[in-house]
């Protein structure tokens, strides 16, 4: 069992240089189903983030267990667990964001992150690597839904976190808050991100 | 003759032993969160029922006094085209038992998906005193401006008898609702539904002035009593 990379290599790289969405572009359907407000981007953030932190901590312990033929069929049920649990959760105790949510938080179950996270780190690699990778990669995927909710919401409604930041005569652009508003905020900043990748290479390069 | 051990039973010793623990988990999560969740659903109705039957302004003097409806739950059952459907249907009484009025509850296919929504009618049945939107999922921005209450206000003192029409541009006019530009499917969805819910439900909906007379909701039934200001 190979201890690289390192625990704290793990958490780092799942903050911008893997970037779930900038860099991996996995679990793109919530990106861009949930986008449309900062609290029901960051609502998913969080519920991804425990998924993907008790997953990876289950998986990691039983790791020496797997038979590689079933272990696909072992993370899905461990994800579609913490998923329930999550969606139970939200019901209970965030009525409203649930309703608002509605069938994308158990849709979890089908995020590639996760599944990518169990087969890549967590199932090679032992409980506080997974654990860090997990929070990492969480981290990253909040900033990437952040950063999307935070573009859509100004410019589509003029508010972020249902507070009006822009002036009342701002003509609210509702195709932000519509799916294409989704693609295009989406292409936009994978743009820029990959745009600011190659200038610091170029740079370092010379 | 393979081996027990060789067995696909036997290499998935994990997944059932997993499955077995996990269900066990989310069961007892379940039988913890189902009633909190079956609550929220059940207050976020309750708390609508005085707006819908009295209107907003009066339910809120209410609720300023520090007064309640009473509310009992009945169910409505209708057979149409050989199918049988049943409306939940909440009865208001005022503190001293008189009848306040009524909100069926009702649900039908809007653009997106079902459209669940809150119709109050008055003690007669004749006029409609209340629209509630309880859940949709239509289109952000275009279909959802449904819940919002200009629109919704339209249907405030339609008569009953008469069905209610989409039209456009032409707000104001008895029995007829303006579509939403962008909306018309989702506005004529939510008007077929109220439209559909008052023929089903008219036959049965009035109770007689007696019976309700003789029937004040006792506290502690059901549904049990409100606050208004919960």
């Amino acid at each position: 069992m190979a201890d690289s990379p390192t625990p704290f290599e793990r958490f780092v790289q799942g903050i911008l240089p893997e970037n779930p969405v900038y860099r991996q572009l996995l679990g793109l359907c919530p990106t861009l189903a949930v986008t449309n407000g900062m609290k029901p981007a960051l609502t998913m953030a969080c519920s991804v983030g425990f998924v993907l932190l008790c997953a990876n901590i289950v998986i990691s312990l039983i790791r020496n267990l797997l038979k590689p033929h079933l272990r696909i069929v072992i993370f899905t049920l461990t994800i579609a667990t913490f998923v329930t649990i999550a969606d139970r959760f939200l019901a209970a105790y965030f009525f409203q964001m649930s309703k608002t949510l509605g069938p994308y938080i158990p849709l979890i179950i089908v995020n590639c992150i996760i599944i990518c996270r169990c087969e890549v780190c967590a199932s090679k690699q032992g409980v506080v690597t997974a654990a860090s990778d997990a929070i990492g990669q969480a981290l990253g995927f909040g900033l990437a839904l952040s950063s999307i909710a935070a573009v859509r919401e100004i410019l589509g409604t003029g508010m972020l976190f249902g507070i009006r930041v822009l002036p009342d005569a701002w003509p609210d652009w509702v195709i932000m808050v519509l799916p294409p508003g989704a693609f295009i905020t989406l292409g936009l900043l994978l743009g820029c991100v990959n745009w600011i990748g190659i200038l610091k290479a170029r740079r370092s390069a010379k | 003759m393979r081996s027990f051990k060789e067995s696909n039973l036997f290499q998935a010793w994990l997944v059932l032993l997993l499955a077995t623990a996990f269900g066990a988990a989310l069961a007892g999560i379940q039988t913890k969160l189902g009633p909190v969740i079956e609550a929220n659903k059940t207050r976020e109705t309750l708390a609508k029922i005085p707006a819908l039957v009295l209107g907003e302004d009066p339910a809120a003097a209410l609720a300023s006094q520090k007064k309640s409806l009473s509310i009992t739950l009945r169910t409505i059952e209708i057979e149409r085209n050989g199918v049988k459907k049943f409306y939940t249907v909440y009865d208001a009484f005022f503190e001293d038992g008189t009848l306040a009025g009524y909100v069926a509850k009702a649900s039908g296919q809007g653009y997106a998906d079902k459209i669940e929504l809150l119709l109050g009618l008055d003690t007669e049945g004749k006029t409609i005193t209340g629209l509630f939107i309880l859940d949709q999922k239509e289109t952000p921005g275009l279909g959802n401006r449904i819940i919002e209450k200009p629109w919704r206000d339209q249907f405030l003192d339609q008569a009953s008898a008469t069905r209610l029409v989409v039209g456009k541009g032409n707000p104001g006019k008895a029995n007829e609702i303006d579509a939403i530009s962008g909306a018309t499917i989702s506005s004529r969805s939510v008007t077929g539904i109220v439209n559909n819910t008052i023929t089903d439900i008219k036959a049965q909906l009035v109770i007689p002035p007696k019976e309700a007379a003789e029937k004040p909701a006792p506290p502690g039934n059901e549904t049990g009593k409100i606050k208004e200001n919960t």
